[in-house]
């Protein structure tokens, strides 16, 4: 078998979305996948707490959602950038607040660190 | 017969898509990497080709980890623009060729590869932002389309030689088909890049350069990449370039490089390379 992933060398400040990350994450990113359709994105902005009770997520993954934790929800528990970043865009935070976050800067700081930050 | 008659490399990044929606291509910071799709754009209007096979990963504008294909090959006549989570983008839907798809699929089963047969397909921005870079259209496009989803997101990936040698049985198949079409092959996504964790916004522009150089003169040495090694020193997200590999694997040697541009403004190292067989 041809040897893709080295597990023994992890990658520094790194999550490699494999089988764990996956399997960890499948109920947040399967929540975060029914932002694909627009009367889901209306009824979670319409009332957060009711179009969640209606999924199959645990209270500590509701959690996160209403601290907008996205370091923690792509960290430790398997989120999926593609996918959370759907949840983000219903509240208004796009990528690069989101990689802010998890960069554990505020947006300007992040943009400060790019060439050309107008291509956003 | 048909044939191949150019070969694209190109990134996919989503924030392409949202500057060309709202107009905003000239804008300072936009304008360096909307110019330099110009040669190409130019290049294929002169080419007229009738079909433009693209590989691409869906990012879940279709497809979900309930069920998430290795290799998906669209098989409709008609492709709808989907929906990611923040609406339908103001985009012509894309006219495919069903018959020209299932030969497709016929010849790359019964060369090993067993891949998902798409009847409905809706397209995303890894499929939608390579083709208004390299594309005109107004109401409608001016070309077919053949969607090739490579798995590139949820691990395990195929490996980069894999992805190569899918270019190559794809090169088999247009080669055995009778109409006379002209075909391009686009292989999208990346350049470096990584969307999480605390390295979010890693870029290495000298990988990406180095990468560009290869894929024209030594596409070889890039089979033997490990995903490890890509992820490494490119970023995790950047192991969607091992689809530009299928590109470079559908092209015979040798060839002639038409145009390149390289820029990284925000994330992602936004590259092209646009080949030609000599």
């Amino acid at each position: 078998m041809s040897q893709q992933i080295d597990k023994s060398h992890p990658i520094e400040n790194t999550n490699v979305f494999d089988q764990e990350q996956t399997r960890l994450g499948y109920r947040l990113n399967k929540f975060a996948m029914s932002m694909t359709r627009p009367e889901n994105r209306e009824a979670f902005k319409a009332n957060e707490e009711a179009y969640m009770a209606g999924w199959d997520l645990t209270e500590q993954e509701k959690q996160l959602i209403r601290d907008r934790d996205w370091r923690a929800i792509m960290e430790e528990h398997g989120g999926n950038i593609y996918m959370i970043m759907k949840i983000g865009a219903v509240l208004g935070q796009g990528l690069y607040q989101l990689g802010a976050h998890q960069r554990g800067q505020t947006y300007e700081e992040f943009l400060a660190t790019r060439n050309a930050s107008g291509a956003r | 017969m048909a044939r191949i008659i150019a070969g694209i490399g190109t990134s996919h990044v989503p924030s392409i898509g949202v500057a060309y929606d709202q107009g905003r291509t000239q804008e300072p910071d936009w304008k360096p990497l909307f110019d330099g799709y110009e040669p190409v754009k130019e290049w294929l209007r002169e080419l007229r080709p009738d079909i433009a096979i693209v590989v691409y990963n869906d990012h879940g504008g279709d497809f979900f980890f309930d069920k998430y294909p290795t290799f998906a090959v669209g098989a409709a006549d008609l492709y709808p623009v989907g929906d990611e989570g923040w609406g339908r983008r103001p985009l012509p839907d894309f006219p495919g060729d069903a018959d020209f798809s299932w030969h497709l699929c016929n010849s790359l089963v019964y060369d090993e590869f067993d891949l998902t047969v798409c009847q409905e397909l809706a397209v995303e921005h890894g499929f939608m932002v390579p083709m208004h870079l390299c594309f005109d259209h107004d109401e409608s496009w001016p070309i077919k389309v053949v969607p090739v989803a490579v798995n590139v997101i949820q691990h395990p990936l195929p490996t980069a030689l894999r992805c190569w040698k899918l270019g190559q049985a794809i090169r088999r198949a247009v080669d055995s088909y009778a109409p006379d079409q002209k075909i391009v092959i686009l292989g999208t996504g990346g350049m470096s890049h990584q969307l999480n964790g605390a390295r979010f916004g890693h870029l290495n522009t000298a990988f990406d350069n180095d990468f560009l150089d290869r894929l024209e003169s030594d596409p070889k040495a890039l089979t033997e990449l490990t995903h490890q090694q890509i992820m490494e020193d490119a970023g995790a997200e950047a192991v969607e370039l091992i689809m530009w590999l299928t590109m470079r694997g559908a092209l015979n040697d040798p060839v002639s490089r038409i145009h390149r541009h390289y820029y990284a403004p925000m994330t992602t190292g936004m590259g092209l390379l646009a080949l030609a067989e000599t």
